[in-house]
C-alpha cells in the first residue's frame, strides 16, 4: 500500500554560500545531513511500479536503498547500493538524475520527485566515513587477462565488474592520473578529486593493475595487446577525443581554449594554483564560453573561481534547450555567471600581439523543432553585438579521437570516427574487442559511459567463458 | 618513477638525459615525442625522442634550460628519478628508402634532426647535415650527426667554429655547388625554419619541419597545439609534429608560443631565485 506525501518539494541541499564559492575550488554542495536524509527518503511512497530502477542505466534497486534510509540502516542502503555501482559517491554528484530515475519517479508526476541522487551521494560518503567498502562477489580467479583502454566511467565501470568476476584486469590510462574525465574534465568543486582517487583505489584493492602513461595506439597497439601482452579481450572506452572548434575568423588566436584544455590545465594540471603548480594558464577579467551543456557550465564557473570580473555564457538556444544539468545552470546563475542566450559568434577578434579582444555575436531567434526535438536557432539578420573579452572557450562538443582507430585497421568506424559496436554488448567486429562509452555514442554522460562499460563486461565475461569452455 | 641514468651537459644550458621509460621506447620510430612530467605539481612538457638504448630501455632527450621545468631537468643527477614518461607521441618521420635528404639543425634542433638523419642513413639514404648554432660553444651533437651524415657543413653565425654564417647561406652555397636532394629537413628556431622555406620554396624543393608548440595532453585531446597548416587546422599531437613547411603559418605559431611567456618567465625567476638560495645553503 502505498504511503501519502506529506513533503511536496525535495529537502534542499545544503550549499557553501555563492559568493563564497565563486572564489573557491571547494566543493559547492555539501551534501545531506543523517537528518535531512531521512527526511527526503520518507517522501519515497514504496510504489508498486517501481520505474525508477528502469531509469538508471545501471538498474540500481533504488526502492531498497531509499527505504534502508528511511529505517536508518546505512549499511544495508550502502549493500544495495553497490551490488550494482561501485562508484556511488560520483554518481549521485555528477549524474543527470532528473533526466533519469528522477524523471519517472511516481510522485514527481504531482510534486518533486524523491531526490535520488542526493541520497545516492549521502550514503556513498557515509559509507567512506566507516571505510565501508563494497563486497566483491567472491569468485574463483580465472586465468583470463582483460585490457581496459580508457579509465574514464566506462573503463572503471567495466575493470570493476570484470575483476569482481575473477579476471585479471589491466586499465591503460594514457595521461598521468587515472579517472579520465572525472579527473581531467569535471571540476574540484562538482566532484573532488580525493573521491575519485577513492574510487579508485577501491578497484585496485579488487586486484585491477591501472597503468599509466600508456597511450595505446603508440606505445601498443590493439593488436600488440593481444599478439604480444597476452590479453585474451580488450575494452575499448577511450572516451570522446578531438574538440571541435567553429569555422569562424580568429579561433587560432592565443586566449581562445577548447574546453578539454582549459578545463584540463585548471583540472588536471591544477592550473588554478600557478605559480605553485607549474602549468599556467590565462586568466582573464572577462571571460566567454560557448555552448550549453555540463562542460559548457564546468568551464564558465571555474573561469568565474578564476577570478573573471565577467563570465558569460553564450548558447545559441534559449534556457530551456541546454542539455547541462538542472542544478549545475542554477549554480552557475548563483555564482554571477552572466548568460547570452540566442546569441552564437561569428568572429574572434584580437590586437596586434595575436591576443583575443573581441567577440562578436549573432542574435538568434527560434524556429521550428530540428532532427533532436530542440527548436533550432536562426540568425536575426543585422542584429549583433560586440563583448569585450580576453579569453573565449568553445564547449561545442568534440568528434572522436583516431590514435586507436588509425591503428587498428580491422577496427571499424562511422562517418564521424566513432568505433560501431553493438549497443547491447559493446562487441565491435573485430574478435575479442569491445568498445563503449563516448567513443562509441559521442558526447554523452558520466553515468551513460558507465552503463556501456557494466554492459560491455557482462559480454565480455561470457565471451571469455566460452574461450575457456573451448579450450577445455 | 622513471629513473635518470646519466646527464652530460653538451653546451651552456644544454644537456643530454638519458632516462629509463622501457614501455615508451619499444616502438618508437625517428620522429616521434615523449611527453614527461618531473613531480606532482610539474607540467607536462613535450620532447623529442633524440636516442633510444633498446639493452637499457632508455631514451635520450636533449634539454635546453629555457623555463622552469627545462631548467630542473638540466639540474636532475642520476639516481634520481622523473615521475611521468608518456609516449611514443606523434606520427614517425615519413622516410622514403634511399632518399637523398638535407637535414638542418640549428640550435637544439638538432637534437630533433639527429634521430631523423639515423632514421634516413638507416633506409639507405644520402644524408648532407648543417648543422648551426650562434657560435662554437653551442654547436651540439656533431660527432653523433658526423656518423651518421655523407657529409656535414658546420656553420656558427659569428664565425667562430665552422662555416661563417647562417645554414641557409651554406644550403645555398650547397644548392649552388649542384647539390641535388629529395627532401630537406628543418628543425630549429621558427625563423630559422622559415628562412629555409623561403629558400626551397622558389625551387620547389620538399622541405619538412618539426614544430613544437604549446602542448598539454599530447593525445589530441585538448586542442592546444593545433596550427594552421595550408590553411586547415592540424592538432601537431597527432597529425604532426613534422608538416610540409611551405604550408604551415608560421606567424600564427609565433603568436602560440608567446601565449605564456610571461607566465613562464615568472616561474624560471622563482625558481632560479630557489636554486641560489639552496646553493647557498649547500656551501
Amino acid at each position: 500500500m502505498a504511503k501519502k506525501i506529506t513533503q511536496k518539494t525535495k529537502t534542499p541541499m545544503p550549499c557553501r554560500d555563492a559568493e563564497e564559492r565563486s572564489h573557491s575550488f571547494e566543493e559547492v554542495s555539501l551534501g545531506y545531513t543523517l537528518e535531512d536524509a531521512r527526511r527526503e527518503a520518507e517522501r519515497c511512497i514504496e510504489c508498486k511500479n517501481q520505474p525508477c530502477i528502469a531509469g538508471c542505466p545501471v538498474e540500481i534497486d533504488i526502492p531498497a536503498f531509499v527505504k534502508a534510509v528511511a529505517d536508518g540502516d546505512l549499511t544495508r542502503a550502502f549493500v544495495v547500493l553497490s551490488e550494482k555501482n561501485l562508484l556511488p559517491a560520483i554518481c549521485g554528484r555528477v549524474c543527470p538524475q532528473e533526466e533519469q530515475c528522477e524523471k519517472v519517479c511516481t510522485i514527481g508526476r504531482k510534486f518533486e520527485p524523491v531526490a535520488i541522487g542526493r541520497l545516492e551521494r549521502f550514503v556513498a560518503d557515509w559509507a567512506a566515513a566507516q571505510g565501508l567498502e563494497a563486497e566483491g562477489v567472491r569468485v574463483a580467479p580465472t586465468d583470463k587477462k582483460v585490457a581496459i583502454i580508457g579509465s574514464g566511467p566506462a573503463g572503471l565501470t567495466a575493470a570493476a565488474d570484470l575483476a569482481r568476476r575473477g579476471h585479471q584486469v589491466t586499465v591503460f590510462e594514457a595521461l598521468h592520473e587515472p579517472g579520465g574525465v572525472l579527473i581531467y574534465g569535471i571540476p574540484e568543486f562538482r566532484l573532488p578529486k580525493s573521491i575519485v582517487a577513492r574510487e579508485v583505489h577501491a578497484l585496485e584493492r579488487l586486484g585491477v593493475e591501472i597503468k599509466t602513461n600508456h597511450v595505446i595506439g603508440r606505445t601498443f597497439t590493439i593488436d600488440e595487446l593481444f599478439t604480444e601482452l597476452g590479453y585474451e579481450a580488450v575494452f575499448v572506452a577511450t572516451g570522446a577525443g578531438l574538440p571541435y572548434f567553429p569555422n569562424i575568423p580568429g579561433v587560432n588566436l592565443v586566449g581562445v581554449y577548447s574546453a578539454n584544455e582549459y578545463l584540463t590545465r585548471s583540472n588536471l594540471m591544477k592550473a588554478y594554483r600557478f605559480p605553485e603548480s607549474d602549468t599556467p594558464m590565462i586568466r582573464a577579467a572577462n571571460v566567454a564560453v560557448i555552448g550549453g551543456g555540463n562542460t559548457a557550465m564546468d568551464a564558465v564557473r571555474s573561469a568565474k573561481r578564476l577570478g573573471a570580473e565577467h563570465a558569460y555564457l553564450i548558447y545559441r538556444r534559449s534556457r530551456d534547450e541546454m542539455p547541462a544539468r538542472k542544478e549545475e545552470v542554477e549554480h552557475a546563475e548563483e555564482e554571477g555567471i552572466e548568460f547570452l542566450l540566442l546569441a552564437s559568434p561569428t568572429e574572434i577578434l584580437g590586437n596586434e600581439r595575436g591576443r583575443v579582444t573581441t567577440i562578436r555575436c549573432q542574435r538568434m531567434a527560434l524556429g521550428e523543432p530540428d532532427a533532436s526535438g530542440r527548436r533550432s536557432p536562426k540568425p536575426i539578420p543585422g542584429d549583433t553585438f560586440d563583448l569585450a573579452v580576453e579569453v573565449v572557450v568553445f564547449a561545442v562538443g568534440q568528434g572522436a579521437n583516431p590514435l586507436i582507430s588509425s591503428t587498428t585497421p580491422d577496427l571499424h568506424v562511422n562517418k564521424w570516427g566513432n568505433i560501431i559496436a553493438d549497443p547491447e554488448t559493446g562487441a565491435t567486429e573485430k574478435k575479442g574487442v569491445f568498445a563503449g562509452g563516448d567513443i562509441v555514442s559521442g558526447g554523452a554522460t558520466v553515468i551513460s559511459a558507465m552503463g556501456a562499460g557494466r554492459r560491455a563486461a557482462r559480454a565480455i565475461d561470457s565471451y571469455l567463458a566460452q574461450g575457456m569452455t573451448d579450450g577445455a | 618513477m622513471y629513473p635518470v641514468l646519466s646527464n652530460e651537459q653538451l653546451a651552456p644550458d644544454v644537456h643530454r638525459l638519458w632516462i629509463e621509460a622501457p614501455h615508451v621506447i619499444r616502438k618508437r620510430r625517428p620522429g616521434q615525442f615523449a611527453i614527461l612530467r618531473i613531480s606532482a605539481d610539474g607540467e607536462r612538457i613535450p620532447l623529442t625522442i633524440a636516442d633510444v638504448d633498446h639493452a637499457r630501455g632508455a631514451l635520450a632527450v636533449i634539454v635546453q634550460g629555457v623555463g622552469k621545468t627545462t631548467r630542473q631537468l638540466n639540474r636532475m643527477a642520476p639516481g634520481t628519478a622523473v615521475l611521468d614518461v608518456a609516449g611514443p607521441l606523434g606520427r614517425p618521420t615519413d622516410i622514403h628508402p634511399g632518399s637523398r635528404t638535407c637535414c638542418i639543425g640549428g640550435g637544439i634542433g638538432a637534437a630533433v634532426v639527429y634521430p631523423i638523419a639515423t632514421g634516413v642513413k638507416a633506409q639507405g639514404g644520402y644524408v648532407v647535415t648543417i648543422l648551426g648554432a650562434r657560435s662554437r660553444d653551442l654547436v651540439i651533437l656533431e660527432d653523433d650527426l658526423s656518423r651518421v651524415s655523407d657529409h656535414l657543413v658546420v656553420t656558427t653565425d659569428d664565425g667562430s667554429y665552422g662555416r661563417h654564417g647562417l645554414v641557409t647561406d651554406a644550403l645555398k652555397a650547397l644548392l649552388d655547388e649542384g647539390a641535388v636532394f629529395d627532401e630537406v629537413v628543418a628543425v630549429g628556431p621558427l625563423p630559422m625554419m622559415r628562412a629555409v622555406c623561403e629558400v626551397t620554396r622558389p625551387i620547389g624543393l620538399r622541405t619538412v619541419v618539426s614544430l613544437n608548440p604549446v602542448m598539454v595532453d599530447g593525445t589530441g585531446m585538448c586542442g592546444g597545439c593545433r596550427v594552421q597548416i595550408g590553411g586547415e587546422q592540424k592538432f601537431v599531437c597527432v597529425d604532426g609534429p613534422e608538416f610540409d613547411g611551405h604550408q604551415v603559418d608560421f606567424d600564427e605559431l609565433a603568436s602560440r608560443l608567446r601565449a605564456y611567456r610571461e607566465q613562464e618567465q615568472e616561474a624560471a625567476a622563482r625558481y632560479d631565485e630557489e636554486c641560489a638560495s639552496a646553493d647557498m645553503w649547500a656551501v
